[in-house]
């Protein structure tokens, strides 16, 4: 089975975001276009080591924001790094079924979704 | 209508015995102490509070302060904007008052925190993020983590002179009586403390703190009347940004602090130049710098200097968070927006002793999230 889409949501004006909304938070337009990152390679924006991390949570948790070029626009996600990265570093998504224990966290785990992408860095062969 | 502010108050914050509504009854308890109106006149009671439910399973807790300030009658709600509850809590009382729905408004803010654990406080402080976040595990303090390292990329702003505001609000706290610590930090202490969310360092965020504040809201006709020591409400707004921290189109811009404080200012007929002391939410030292840039006291990528030439110290041009702010003096969420206007009072009044300020024009920002939603306040000293 392949892994699930790494999804950006556009808007008929060419705005879009990972998350999606009901609404494009730019310019209120519905956002009906869907563009598939998961196989694309993206930038870090930044990133930061937290150590302080909620129960159910790795640590540290490398975090890092990512953004990918979409049509003539960019979009930043964020998500975990498998490893250490920098600024500048060209990434690519990597699926992880479970990203932290549900069963510990505060929020229900039946409200929402557990699985998403981590981070690998695109080292040079 | 004009609206005034004629009882403040606030419990000692740190790691408190009594719980949240204990806290709660001891700062409203004080604040009608404080004021020269007792609890026949409050027709309106609000609680400003992030997470009761979560922090103690208690909920109800409006109402269970109505009574226990034998204020039974009165109309009561509690008020949740995450961190900026207190803010928002101030936005409700003015709000009630100007509009004549209220004659007489007690806002009490406050937070029981201490009794859980850092992994379990952060994550119910967490929860406020939108699921794509959550799941990666992010903090509060992660966010700032990732800011701060776009900041000093961005900037020519330095690890050293963002520990620059720890330092300074870590001496004014020494002066105030109420705040959570009272020992000065030097920047190396800050440079080496264990990292939180790299680049920052445990020094460089507020502690967790339990701790209530309360204000008094009346009509100033009113105010007039009863009292000569009161302050004026001069302007209130409040403003949101994403919810989604990402997907801001610059991440280092608090776009809500900008927006409330252009819609406090114009109210209060001022600009950002009138204002003489101000109390900024300081959950992180990077976010003083950055709500300087927001309120046009600095340019862009420039509000970390104010903090290194002193401008922002007790004695400098632009006093910030003489209270010792969130970093310093504590920061129980829903009652960090209350205390800040408290300190401004107290200054505005000419009653803060060694942190007083010369003041006649003060604000205060509170922010919830990181920078997801915000409310300022302008005051003046009775006219």
């Amino acid at each position: 089975m392949s892994d699930p889409e790494l999804l950006a949501h556009g808007c008929p004006n060419g705005h879009y975001t990972n998350p999606g909304h009901e609404r494009c938070p730019t310019c209120g337009e519905s956002q009906r276009e869907t563009v598939d990152l998961a196989d694309r390679t993206g930038e870090v924006l930044t990133w930061t080591e937290s150590t302080a991390t909620p129960s159910g949570v790795r640590r540290p948790n490398t975090l890092a924001v990512v953004v990918f070029h979409v049509a003539d626009t960019t979009v930043s996600v964020l998500g975990g790094t498998t490893e250490p990265v920098a600024v500048g570093d060209a990434v690519k998504p990597e699926y992880v079924p479970e990203l932290r224990d549900p069963d510990v966290a505060v929020r229900e785990a039946a409200s929402q979704a557990w699985d998403g992408y981590r981070f690998r860095p695109v080292r040079d062969e | 209508m004009d609206v005034a502010i004629v009882g403040a108050s606030m419990t000692e914050f740190g790691e408190r015995e009594g719980w949240l509504v204990d806290l709660l009854a001891a700062a409203g308890a004080a604040c009608l102490d404080d004021a020269p109106l007792g609890p026949d006149a409050v027709e309106h009671c609000y609680v400003a509070n992030m997470a009761g439910g979560e922090f103690e399973g208690r909920t109800g807790v409006m109402n269970a302060l109505v009574q226990e300030l034998g204020l039974i009658g009165a109309y009561t709600q509690r008020i949740d904007q995450t961190s900026a509850s207190g803010g928002a809590g101030i936005h409700a009382a003015w709000q009630s008052v100007a509009s004549g729905a209220s004659d007489c408004t007690l806002l009490v803010g406050g937070e029981k925190m201490t009794h859980r654990s850092t992994p379990e406080s952060s994550d119910i402080i967490a929860s406020l993020t939108h699921p794509a976040e959550y799941k990666h595990g992010v903090t509060l303090p992660s966010f700032a983590g990732l800011t701060a390292r776009l900041y000093l990329e961005q900037t020519d702003a330095t690890r050293e002179h963002l520990a620059a505001v720890a330092v300074k609000n870590h001496r004014n706290a020494v002066d105030n009586p109420d705040a959570q610590f009272h020992e000065e930090i030097t920047t190396e202490d800050v440079l080496d403390a264990p990292t939180v969310a790299d680049p920052l360092g445990l020094y460089d965020f507020c502690p967790v703190t339990d701790g209530a504040a309360a204000l008094l809201f009346v009509p100033e006709s009113v105010a007039e009347a009863v009292t000569d020591d009161y302050v004026t409400v001069a302007g209130v707004g409040g403003a949101t940004d994403t919810h989604v921290v990402h997907q801001r189109e610059d991440p280092t811009r608090l776009s809500a602090v900008a927006e409330s404080a252009e819609t406090a200012l114009e109210q209060a007929g001022h600009g950002i130049e009138d204002v003489d002391v101000a109390e900024l939410h300081d959950m992180v030292t990077l976010l003083e710098p950055l709500q300087l840039e927001a309120l046009g006291v600095t340019d862009p990528g420039e509000g970390w200097r104010p903090a290194v030439e002193g401008t922002t110290a007790r004695d400098g041009a632009f006093p910030v968070n003489p209270s010792g702010g969130l970093k310093a003096k504590g920061h129980p969420l829903g009652a960090s927006g209350v205390a800040q206007v408290y300190e401004l009072v107290a200054q505005l009044r000419g009653e803060a002793g060694p942190r007083q300020v010369p003041s006649d024009v003060a604000l205060a920002t509170s922010i919830g999230g990181f920078g997801n939603c915000v409310t300022t306040t302008v005051l003046e000293g009775a006219r």
